[in-house]
């Protein structure tokens, strides 16, 4: 898990060997292998930069994009939205940036990369994590201040910790963790491989890994995460970030959106 | 190539002049180099380097020496070089016995031992870290009985990220020091056994001080791969300020919240092992001219 939040993109080569055979057979037979004329004007890869937290509900969605825009084709780039923040505004080719958090999109709104002003489109809130079956019964922040019960938190720096500290704060708790995870998935998988007892992480994460268990706590509505997207000025493809964003934002959108957990703004 | 027919070691009325132009000849003929070669050459040092270059000019130099005085600065930079040194002491304890064990033993199955040795060089190192947690893990192979009968976990401490830099770096040593037996004339050896010495003798009296210098670059390399390590130790040991966060964690995390910190954080790793390679080049290897 934490390895394929690092990141998603077809080895050039197996796509460039499959064009290859594409064309060939095209070739042979005498007909295009894509319908000639897209209905929508949208076509080529779109690329979006996207949260970690976003991985698997992005690619439900891309995939009814896909079907409903032939000839449109996603690529993903998940990672912490902070280190996207960077990459973005160190001048990486993306198309849209989906971000967990107001501040990380607010930097690359300042530095003059978005196009128009970035929308929220969901809403996220953490839970605390555990093992499925809850072995160690917590039911709340307290309960992760116990001896011996071992947690991991998101670093500072990336959203989820952003969160978690501000949730933490508000409960006036001090809880000390083993570790300070680089990504929320990062965070979950300590869990899920059993080598820590609790870590706080988006309800949507939770909600995705059968092998933990979310627990609710009144502290979380302190920190709600607000998702922004925006679409990036050099974006090479815009017309078809254009179009993503559009279809997050609508109703085939917010079918998925709500289907993974995520809250509607 | 300038080669020079009339003269040799048969023309003794002149053997100043002659061996002073084959010299010069030899010299010139060294300096000349062809384009095919040149081209990609340069290209290649410039790839290397120009990056380098970026980190230099785009420091935040004003600010650098308050930066570089942060307690978060210090510590994960001492614990770099604490953790680099004890994963080069593991490597060198056990990693030599290793590579004697490949370059002088004859056993079934060396070739295969050999290729699973160099194993951790091709493993993307968050792969890596990630075997080591499903091994030592609270709940891996070994560490759940560690964790039962001895209370002991090992994720998540400054021991793992030895553990993590070891794993990682210990093929660079084995390979450099298996190298360094194979082209040691096996004859000394051989003499010291003829003389009565037992093979742990002359392994000792004979083979090390014979390989000390492969054992020296060896370990360079060893200790500069554990230094820079970052995705085995983040996933194995997690990332904990002053227990587990070396300076490349350090790095990344800074570069989503304050890049230019980062940078100073890059440009500080970088010096120290250019300083220390090069230290302990010229202590221990020698420069080749």
């Amino acid at each position: 898990m934490m390895v394929m939040a690092q990141g998603r993109t077809v080895p050039k080569r197996v796509a460039a060997v499959a064009l290859a055979c594409v064309a060939a057979v095209a070739a042979l037979v005498g007909c295009s292998p894509e319908p000639s004329t897209p209905t929508t004007g949208v076509s080529g890869t779109i690329t979006v930069f996207a949260a970690a937290s976003l991985t698997d509900v992005f690619e439900d969605v891309a995939e009814d994009f896909e079907a409903a825009h032939p000839g449109a084709r996603l690529e993903f780039n998940f990672a912490g939205s902070s280190a996207l923040a960077t990459q973005i505004n160190e001048g990486a080719p993306a198309d849209v940036f989906a971000s967990a958090s107001p501040a990380t999109m607010r930097t690359v709104a300042d530095a003059g990369n978005t196009d128009g002003a970035p929308v929220v489109f969901v809403r996220n809130q953490l839970v605390i994590a555990v093992e499925a079956g809850n072995p160690l019964g917590i039911t709340g922040l307290e309960d992760l201040t116990k001896p011996g019960v071992t947690v991991a938190l998101c670093a500072e720096q990336v959203p989820c910790g952003a969160a978690a500290t501000t949730a933490i704060a508000a409960s006036g708790l001090t809880i000390t963790p083993v570790s300070y995870e680089e990504n929320v998935r990062a965070a979950l998988a300590k869990v899920s491989l059993g080598e820590v007892d609790a870590a706080l992480v988006y309800r949507t994460d939770a909600a995705i890994d059968d092998t933990v268990e979310a627990v609710e706590f009144p502290e979380s509505a302190e920190a709600i995460n607000d998702y922004l997207i925006a679409v990036l000025t050099d974006a090479p493809n815009k017309a078809g970030a254009e179009a993503f964003v559009a279809w997050v934002l609508s109703a085939d959108g917010a079918a998925v959106l709500t289907r993974y957990g995520f809250q509607l703004p | 190539m300038v080669t020079d027919t009339s003269s040799g070691p048969s023309a003794p009325d002149q053997p100043t002049s002659t061996v002073d132009r084959r010299r010069s000849a030899r010299r010139l003929a060294r300096r000349r180099v062809p384009a095919p070669l040149a081209v990609p050459a340069v290209v290649a040092l410039a790839f290397l380097v120009l990056p380098l270059v970026g980190l230099v000019v785009r420091a935040p130099w004003p600010t650098l020496p308050q930066r570089l005085t942060e307690p978060e600065v210090l510590a994960a930079l001492r614990l770099s070089l604490v953790a680099a040194t004890f994963a080069t002491g593991v490597c060198l304890v056990l990693g030599v016995p290793l590579a004697w064990l490949l370059a002088r033993v004859d056993f079934p199955g060396r070739r295969l031992v050999r290729a699973l040795v160099t194993v951790p060089l091709v493993l993307p190192p968050v792969v890596g870290g990630l075997a080591l947690l499903l091994l030592l893990g609270r709940r891996g192979v070994i560490g759940q009985w560690l964790d039962r009968w001895f209370d002991v976990t090992i994720p998540f401490t400054t021991t793992a990220v030895v553990i993590a830099e070891a794993f990682v770096a210990m093929p660079f040593l084995v390979i450099a020091v298996e190298g360094a037996l194979r082209g040691v004339d096996d004859r000394y050896e051989e003499a010291a056994a003829t003389l009565g010495a037992s093979r742990w003798t002359t392994f000792r009296r004979v083979t090390l001080p014979l390989v000390a210098p492969g054992i020296a670059a060896g370990s360079v390399l060893c200790w500069a791969r554990a230094l820079g390590e970052f995705g085995a130790t983040i996933t194995f040991a997690g990332n904990f300020p002053g227990r587990t966060q070396t300076m490349p964690l350090s790095v990344y995390l800074l570069l989503e919240t304050d890049p230019p910190a980062a940078i100073v954080l890059s440009l500080v790793l970088l010096a120290v092992s250019v300083a220390i390679l090069v230290a302990l080049r010229e202590k221990w290897i020698g420069s080749p001219a």
